[in-house]
């Protein structure tokens, strides 16, 4: 491979997606990152765009930048996602459509442009975030898990449409971390489902890292179209 | 971009696309080429490469940045992927149709 690792990260001014870049920035990559509003953060060999995941020009664009500045692109990591905690007879159609639209289409409209880039190459790495909400049919997240359910069988799906090019395509589930996307979950509830998972503690950013670095290492070329669920869920 | 460098790029894309493959067809490769079809001269994967392959060069070598698979394109009744040449149309009618890739 020709110089550092080109690593595309969605959601990265904050949480995980911040993490995430860090970590591939310590770890000598090149870093591009992504998100609606501006991060209050910087970093050495980090490039940040503000783009909406839901947007094909944004996309577009984005994807247009980093092919002339690097031409080519080693791992995406589509960590984008949003969760509207409701019981489903209260759920406003807006709020599942736009649960739908960010996790969902955002996750496979990131992979599509990836993979034409990627295919340059003849390999890549895509890794994306699933959730163990899906395994577990937590009520109350009936639109958040279905959008995370969607990402998984499409994940293992696109896997096998894109073996050929030589990239692989898995999913990592974290369990609940400290994050905006479970501040509004009662703190019982949180630990309800801790309760029902074998690991029963929150997740750390390092739990996703580690199974990210896995699964983006050159000798996991033979590991693709796999769902990992951290916690034992 | 003149319709007839839209016609070569795609030309040069399928080429390459086809050595990487195997042995080229005895067929000249023209504006007739089918793409798809029975006397298509690529699979159904080697389609999605040639367009992969030839919205790249758009982009790196002219600065074109369009997106084939559109949903135009998905719902004509005579797929604009048939033949080099409905490619080579299509291509140039998505071009003169977005005001920033008007003709150098």
């Amino acid at each position: 491979m020709p110089g550092p690792e080109i690593v595309l990260i969605t959601g990265t001014r904050k949480g995980i997606g911040r993490h995430l870049a860090e970590h591939f920035v310590r770890k000598g990559a090149l870093v591009e990152g992504c998100s609606r509003t501006a991060p209050d953060w910087e970093l050495d060999n980090y490039t940040h765009h503000l783009a909406d995941v839901t947007s094909e020009a944004d996309v577009r664009r984005m994807m247009t930048s980093i092919r002339h500045r690097h031409n080519r692109l080693d791992v995406l990591v589509n960590n984008t996602g949003i969760a509207s905690m409701n019981h489903t007879v209260l759920m406003p159609l807006e709020s599942a459509a736009r649960i739908m639209n960010t996790n969902f289409l955002g996750t496979f409209l990131m992979c599509r442009e990836s993979a034409k880039l990627m295919r340059q190459q003849k390999w890549g790495r895509i890794i994306n975030l699933g959730s163990i909400a899906v395994p577990m049919r937590l009520a109350g997240e009936s639109v958040y898990a279905a959008s995370k359910s969607a990402i998984t069988t499409f994940t293992q799906i696109l896997a096998g449409e894109l073996a050929g090019w030589g990239i692989t395509c898995n999913v990592v589930s974290p369990a609940p971390i400290e994050t905006d996307l479970i501040r509004s979950v009662p703190p019982e509830k949180i630990q309800h489902i801790l309760d029902r998972l074998p690991i029963s503690r929150l997740g750390r950013y390092e739990d996703v890292a580690h199974v990210v670095d896995f699964f983006a290492h050159r000798a996991s070329d033979s590991v693709t179209g796999q769902v990992i669920y951290l916690g034992g869920a | 971009m003149q319709k007839t460098e839209i016609t070569e790029l795609i030309l040069s894309c399928l080429r390459g696309n086809l050595e990487a493959a195997g042995p080229l067809p005895a067929e000249p490769l023209t504006v007739e080429t089918r793409l798809l079809g029975r006397s298509a001269v690529l699979d159904s994967l080697g389609l999605v490469q040639l367009l992969v392959d030839v919205e790249l060069q758009l982009d790196s070598a002219h600065g074109i940045v369009v997106t084939l698979a559109d949903e135009r394109a998905m719902s004509q009744k005579h797929s604009p992927f048939r033949s080099v040449g409905t490619l080579s149309d299509y291509i140039d009618t998505l071009i003169q149709e977005d005001p920033s890739h008007a003709r150098a």
